[in-house]
């Protein structure tokens, strides 16, 4: 497969600060690329590195194949969704789309025709004369996707586009951006710090915490197989289980995670090799799909444990908050992590 | 609580105030229509217009007007080019030296006039150039050129950086972006301080005084009539059409900057 965009070794340093920290990554072309991670976790400085505004402070940035220090913003073929979408005020829409166009030469009939259809294409047709400050927020949103999008660039960057949108906007917005670059085929590389935006669009995410990545995977094995705590910990919910409590229980010194969902309260059967423990149920949370219990086993370790209310009856509630529980799990459950620091 | 009416006490103070700073404006005002030509009683005998007539058939007149004119156009134009230039330098980049480069920058508007006007008079002399208009409009640039560096880098600080770099990603280089987004994102800006800057220029006296050699600005001609009794009407029909130049661009460039806001950043 060839590659879109190719980080090896690359840093970012401002002053004293490792925004970027010999991160390595290859992006395959036509793949929607997540950079998650936490504020100042380094993601979009990693995106202004591929978009050109940033210059590495060591290593090398490749974008399809061809290195790209010294390469102005302007002269690579890729294009930006800025986080604020930074939509020229004073142009109207047609103008603002048409403008990559524009500077590049294209004839006005040209352009104009072009910068329509982009418009088309994220169900903006006929908005063209108004102003930005007349859109609402998934207006310019969309905007500023289709003034990316009309110079055709081979690799689209999309710094948290979704994060300003409300819930449901955002939701619809998930969806149609993954069927734009299904059905265009451009290289996707989206920064984003919600993880379940990350986990519900990408083919791959790349896990960042303090300028360094901590995995990159696919959205399934980075949340069965979370390497580290911290990736057990910021993509989803899990119980990191440490020291002499994870070597009685995994048998191995190594921290273990384990999700909530995979935990069953009350005795496993005589015959199971599951990992039975016990402690004092401390809370219990109805979510509507889930009910969510806290418990704190004998060794102080918190337990979350989640059991979906996946019966349409009203199901008699077998617990009170209080009382000693039993809990157990499959041995497979538990995914060893490297011994590094939590989240 | 906010009440919507002051108290009288405070309400009579801010008018005495008012009247205080507007009062000897308004008897040039309304002096300039007087019918006699020496001596003044008040209330005036009559009104007339007749001292327009009278200061605008006279060549002394119109000529220091012309003067005047000429350099607040020369002074403005120089100030918007390297008022712009030096803004657009300095708002940015960090380097050696750059807080002392903006304080040098601002400086001639703090200095009294009259050091402006000593300093670039014997510069002039020792580099051998004769005082004239050339002069004057290098004195006027001086400080204009502040205002206009002052309005524009106000504004760039305000236009949000992500609308430069949104332009260069679509593939504008570093002309075509100052021509298509920096500039009409300016044009306000360069507007009201270009105004402001004519405004200083037309009525500016002092500096004007040092460098002027020979020639005659309105305010010049203005300061010379003071010796001269008997044009005292047309002395005020000419001060009423100073302040009417120099007061309307004055508040122009304010409205124009009020709502400066609206234009930048709007991405937000």
């Amino acid at each position: 497969m060839p590659l879109a965009v190719q980080f090896t070794q690359v840093s970012r340093t401002f002053g004293e600060v490792k925004a970027v920290d010999q991160v390595s990554i290859d992006i395959a072309e036509g793949e929607f690329f997540s950079l998650l991670g936490p504020s100042g976790s380094g993601k979009t400085t990693c995106l202004r590195l591929i978009a050109g505004f940033e210059q590495p402070s060591s290593g090398s940035i490749r974008i399809h194949g061809l290195e790209a220090a010294g390469v102005p913003p302007y002269q690579r073929d890729v294009n930006t969704v800025f986080q604020d979408y930074a939509l020229f005020p004073h142009m109207n829409v047609l103008d603002n789309v048409a403008y990559g166009l524009k500077v590049k030469g294209t004839p006005k009939a040209e352009r104009h025709s072009r910068a329509e259809n982009a418009l088309a294409m994220v169900a903006l047709a006929g908005y063209g004369a108004r102003k930005p400050a007349q859109l609402s927020g998934g207006q310019r949103q969309r905007v500023a996707l289709a003034r990316a999008l009309v110079n055709r660039p081979r690799v689209l960057l999309l710094d948290e586009p979704l994060g300003a949108l409300d819930l449901k906007l955002r939701e619809q917005m998930q969806v149609e951006l993954k069927n734009l670059q299904r059905q265009l085929g451009i290289t996707f590389v989206f920064v984003t710090h919600d993880q379940t935006e990350a986990l519900s669009m990408s083919d791959r995410v790349a896990v960042f915490n303090r300028g360094r990545i901590e995995q990159v995977d696919t959205p399934r094995n980075l949340y069965l197989n979370p390497a580290t705590p911290f990736v057990a910990s910021f993509v989803g919910t899990s119980n990191v289980v440490r020291g002499a409590l994870a070597e009685a229980l995994s048998g191995s010194p190594a921290p273990f995670s384990i999700r909530p969902e995979h935990i069953r309260l009350g005795a496993a059967g005589p015959d199971s090799r599951h990992v039975q423990v016990e402690g004092l149920l401390r809370d219990i949370q109805y979510q509507g799909s889930a009910t969510r219990f806290e418990v704190q086993l004998d060794s102080g370790q918190l337990l979350a444990v989640s059991q979906a209310n996946d019966s349409w009856q009203a199901m008699p509630q077998a617990w009170q908050p209080g009382q000693r529980v039993q809990a157990h799990w499959p041995q497979e459950a538990m995914t060893q992590l490297q011994d590094t620091e939590a989240y | 609580m906010h009440s919507d009416k002051a108290p009288w006490g405070l309400r009579l103070a801010a008018w005495g105030g008012l009247l205080f700073l507007h009062f000897p404006i308004l008897i040039i005002l309304l002096y300039a229509f007087n019918t006699e030509d020496a001596a003044f009683s008040f209330p005036p005998r009559g009104l007339t217009l007749k001292w327009f007539t009278v200061a605008l058939a006279r060549p002394d007149v119109l000529d220091a007007i012309s003067l005047s004119l000429q350099v607040a156009c020369l002074a403005t134009l120089i100030a918007l080019v390297l008022g712009t230039l030096a803004s657009a330098a300095l708002y940015r980049r960090s380097f050696l030296g750059k807080e002392s480069l903006s304080l040098v920058l601002i400086l001639p508007i703090a200095l009294p006039g009259i050091i402006t006007g000593i300093a670039l008079l014997s510069a002039f002399r020792s580099l051998g150039i004769e005082p004239g208009v050339f002069t004057i409009v290098v004195g006027h640039a001086t400080f204009c050129v502040v205002i206009v560096y002052n309005n524009v880098i106000a504004r760039l600080r305000r236009t949000s950086q992500s609308l430069i770099e949104a332009s260069m990603d679509l593939g504008a280089d570093g002309w075509q972006t100052f021509r298509y987004i920096i500039l009409p994102n300016l044009g306000s800006a360069l507007l009201a301080g270009g105004m402001l800057a004519f405004a200083l220029s037309f009525d500016e006296i002092i500096v004007t005084t040092f460098t002027a050699g020979h020639e005659r600005t309105l305010p010049i001609w203005l300061l010379n009539q003071l010796s001269r009794p008997r044009d005292v009407p047309v002395t005020n029909v000419v001060a009423m059409l100073v302040m009417l130049v120099t007061m309307l661009p004055i508040l122009g460039a304010y409205y124009l900057t009020r709502g400066g806001d609206a234009v930048a950043g709007s991405g937000k």
